[in-house]
């Protein structure tokens, strides 16, 4: 056991804050330090720096481009990026479809998808909710009819998927369809299928969010033409890819990065309003560092040897419950902070830059970062079905 | 930064858990230990090597550290265990072996390890709460020695002790952080009166009342008006492993909750099967967690050498451990019914321990107020 990172460990990170230092756009920091909404150039910048290093795909195998880190090598990039100023890693086909692809793909498919993914030229989008099925997944009703013409085999695919990420500014989509409508559980007869979403029959819906973004979208596939060589995995199988993919999604869901990096903002802020000797503030400040120690520990123990878990193989799923709630917690500590000017709702400096700002820049987007925020406990399986997860294994 | 736990942890937790098993019957856990069981087990402890385990070898002990001291906590936490070996190892013991002089090393640390001698520390007063520099018992030097006058409380296992280490002023006044010293003070002294009671946890602790005992010079552990920061190591060695004894009673109390809810069955059916009891559990098991990692990092801290890395630790995670501690207590008397409230049902004794761990050697609130205080200057502020 041992407090203090290796020396290895502390040059590793020292060389990601160098990089971010020299690297990293200004006008990007500026606006992820405002808590302003980035556009896909934005994150395309970034990405391209990232690229350049051979840092875009930290989760990858080396052999397909990754750059071969351990997992504290990768803790460690995601923190010094994100309290750097630096826009996370969003991209479903970095976060999701890579690591699926990998696992289950065929040579032709990884040789054909990854290394655009890795260039950030191809933008996925994760087609997985419907209107009838968010945290049930398993009720997904788009179906996908298999046909064989003179152009060869594929999939009809029609039906309604949701809540989207991206997918405006997405290129493919990967999406689960149901293939065999007469399967004995909900879970078999769904396949995992990529979708061009320049296809005749895809239509996107941008959805305005209550905080004003649009970062989520409605997907509607009417009779959709896909090629059978686009099926991953086994035929029916699709739920075992869909399991592979929440795994990996979960892992980095804690967001213990992002908690370092709006604890900061808290901090800074309280400062500029002049409450940094506010005792109750400075009481809830600390306590939720201390909540931030705890989970960073650990985040930190669950990667090591020997340590037991009354929850063996569902630490993701806590994780991702306190990580979540905690990063919440943060944010309602930013709106209070910000007190009456959480109030005024400039959407220009949500954007960038207002000629009347209504507010001080820095407390601008605080209320909407607040309100995008309450996402984070219903992505990605609502924390109500994590703690149905740990309880059903505890009281099997 | 590494949590793994090597071969030899590993082996020191089982041996720690047999003898629990095999001494600390479940439907007695907690109870108040009978002089011939508390001795027996006593003996016991000493055997595994449990009494001697962070001394040097040279003085009976087997060297080990912070995180030996926190697998052997968590083992007897989760069945409530252990008797004075907190208050007899871990804080007066180390303390000796901290800055007791050669002599004093030699008469007391073997003793302690062969389980022939306990010693307890005195430093709280009925007014001092968790600032011992408030302390208002006064040595003065008269003729050979040292005079001591004044009262001491909640001195942990102070009746079955045979001698004490008694925290005194001896220059300054109240509140000052230099003027204070440790005395080494025998059991039988004249002047000493010790007075046990009964604490919230079935264990015992005592009120010591000093009236004109006389000690020689070679009485004071470490050096004369500068026992604050030893005091302050003391009491962090002893708060990091009480965040380990919370992490095996939580640890406990989710066991016999998870029981409970399979097998008792309301309404036609078992209580595991209520979705608003499942959820309560998931949390408890995330309280335990986190509390298990925060015991690890205090250790850890404990052992390192940067003492403001110890005192942002070790209080960050009592704070930790306290709250956990004090929910995992509540949902488990909340989810037992009425059973829960009855002192046959083990899980009160558990919910007591842990009220007891979370209000000693700092609260919630006193470590929360000294982890802001040590608060380094952030990246993003520099």
């Amino acid at each position: 056991m041992r407090l203090e990172f290796s020396p290895a460990d502390e040059a590793f990170r020292r060389e990601v804050r160098e990089f971010v230092a020299a690297e990293l756009p200004a006008p990007i920091k500026r606006k992820v330090e405002l808590g302003q909404r980035l556009e896909r150039t934005d994150y395309d910048a970034w990405y391209a720096k990232l690229h350049q290093r051979g840092w875009i795909t930290p989760a990858w195998p080396a052999e397909h481009g990754g750059p071969g880190w351990t997992p504290l090598q990768r803790y460690l990039f995601d923190e010094e990026t994100l309290l750097a100023g630096a826009p996370r890693i969003i991209a479903s086909g970095i976060n999701m479809l890579g690591p699926v692809l990998i696992a289950f793909g065929t040579e032709a498919q990884k040789a054909r998808f990854l290394p655009s993914i890795r260039r950030s030229e191809t933008w996925w989008a994760q087609g997985f909710s419907e209107p009838g099925a968010g945290s049930d997944l398993a009720a997904i009703r788009t179906r996908g009819v298999s046909r064989t013409d003179a152009q060869g085999e594929h999939f009809v695919v029609s039906g309604h998927k949701v809540w989207t990420s991206y997918a405006h500014w997405c290129d493919w989509l990967f999406c689960l369809v149901r293939t065999d409508p007469d399967a004995a559980k909900p879970q078999e007869g769904i396949s995992f299928l990529l979708i061009d979403m320049k296809t005749p029959g895809v239509t996107v819906r941008p959805i305005r969010m209550l905080e004003g973004g649009t970062d989520l979208n409605e997907v509607y596939l009417d009779e959709v033409r896909v090629p059978a060589e686009n099926l991953v995995g086994e035929l029916h199988k699709g739920w075992t890819c869909a399991k592979y993919l929440l795994g990996h999604e979960r892992t980095g869901i804690a967001g213990i990065g992002s908690c370092k990096q709006q604890l900061a903002r808290a901090r800074h802020l309280a400062d500029r309003q002049g409450l940094s000797d506010d005792p109750l503030l400075r009481a809830r400040l600390a306590q939720l560092e201390v909540e931030l120690l705890a989970l960073e520990f650990t985040g930190l123990r669950m990667m090591s040897a020997n340590q037991r878990s009354r929850a063996a193989g569902l630490e993701a799923s806590l994780l991702k419950v306190r990580g979540t709630e905690l990063r919440q917690s943060i944010y309602e500590l930013l709106v209070d902070i910000a007190g009456p000017q959480a109030v005024p709702f400039d959407e220009a400096l949500l954007q960038g830059e207002s000629p009347e700002p209504a507010s001080p820049p820095e407390l601008a987007a605080v209320a909407a970062n607040y309100l995008d925020a309450r996402k984070l406990s219903i992505y990605g399986g609502a924390n109500e079905v994590q703690r149905n997860l740990v309880a059903r294994a505890l009281l099997a | 930064m590494d949590f793994s736990l090597n071969d030899d942890h590993v082996a020191l937790q089982d041996a720690v858990r047999r003898f629990c098993d095999g001494e600390y019957a479940a439907r007695g856990r907690g109870d108040a230990e009978d002089a011939a069981t508390a001795a027996r087990r006593w003996k016991a402890m000493a055997e595994l090597g449990l009494l001697g385990l962070s001394f040097a070898p040279d003085f009976g002990g087997s060297g080990q550290g912070a995180v030996e001291t926190m697998l052997v906590a968590e083992a007897l936490g989760r069945a409530l265990g252990g008797g004075a070996w907190l208050s007899s190892v871990v804080l007066a013991g180390s303390l000796v072996a901290d800055a007791g002089s050669l002599a004093q090393r030699e008469r007391w640390l073997p003793a302690i390890a062969g389980g022939d001698a306990r010693l307890a520390l005195a430093v709280d007063e009925a007014h001092t709460r968790y600032r011992p520099a408030f302390a208002e018992c006064r040595a003065r030097v008269d003729g050979n020695g040292w005079r001591l006058d004044g009262r001491k409380t909640l001195v942990l296992d102070g009746d079955a002790a045979d001698a004490f280490i008694v925290l005194a002023r001896t220059t300054g006044s109240a509140g000052d952080a230099d003027g204070l010293t440790l005395f080494l003070v025998d059991a039988k002294a004249d002047g000493l009166r010790v007075q046990g009671f009964d604490t919230i946890d079935g264990r015992r602790a005592a009120h010591l009342g000093l009236a004109g005992v006389r000690l020689p010079f070679e009485a004071t552990v470490g050096p004369v008006d500068g026992a604050l920061p030893l005091v302050e190591a003391a009491s962090d060695r002893a708060a990091a492993a009480l965040c380990a004894e919370a992490t095996g009673a939580i640890d406990a109390l989710v066991e016999m909750t998870t029981e409970h809810l399979k097998t008792r069955r309301q309404f036609g059916a078992p209580l595991a099967k209520l979705q608003v009891l499942q959820h309560r559990m998931a949390d408890m098991v995330l309280g335990l967690e986190l509390c298990r990692s925060m015991a690890c990092a205090a250790a850890m801290a404990v052992d390192a050498a940067d003492p403001a890395q110890r005192r942002r630790l070790v209080s960050a995670a009592k704070v930790v451990a306290a709250q956990a501690g004090r929910s995992a207590g509540q949902w488990a008397i909340q989810m037992h019914g009425a059973m829960g409230m009855t002192d046959e049902c083990r899980v009160g004794h558990y919910a007591k321990r842990l009220l007891a761990i979370g209000q000693l050697f700092g609260d919630a609130a006193h470590h929360l107020s000294r982890f802001d205080g040590e608060r380094p200057q952030s990246r993003a502020e520099a």
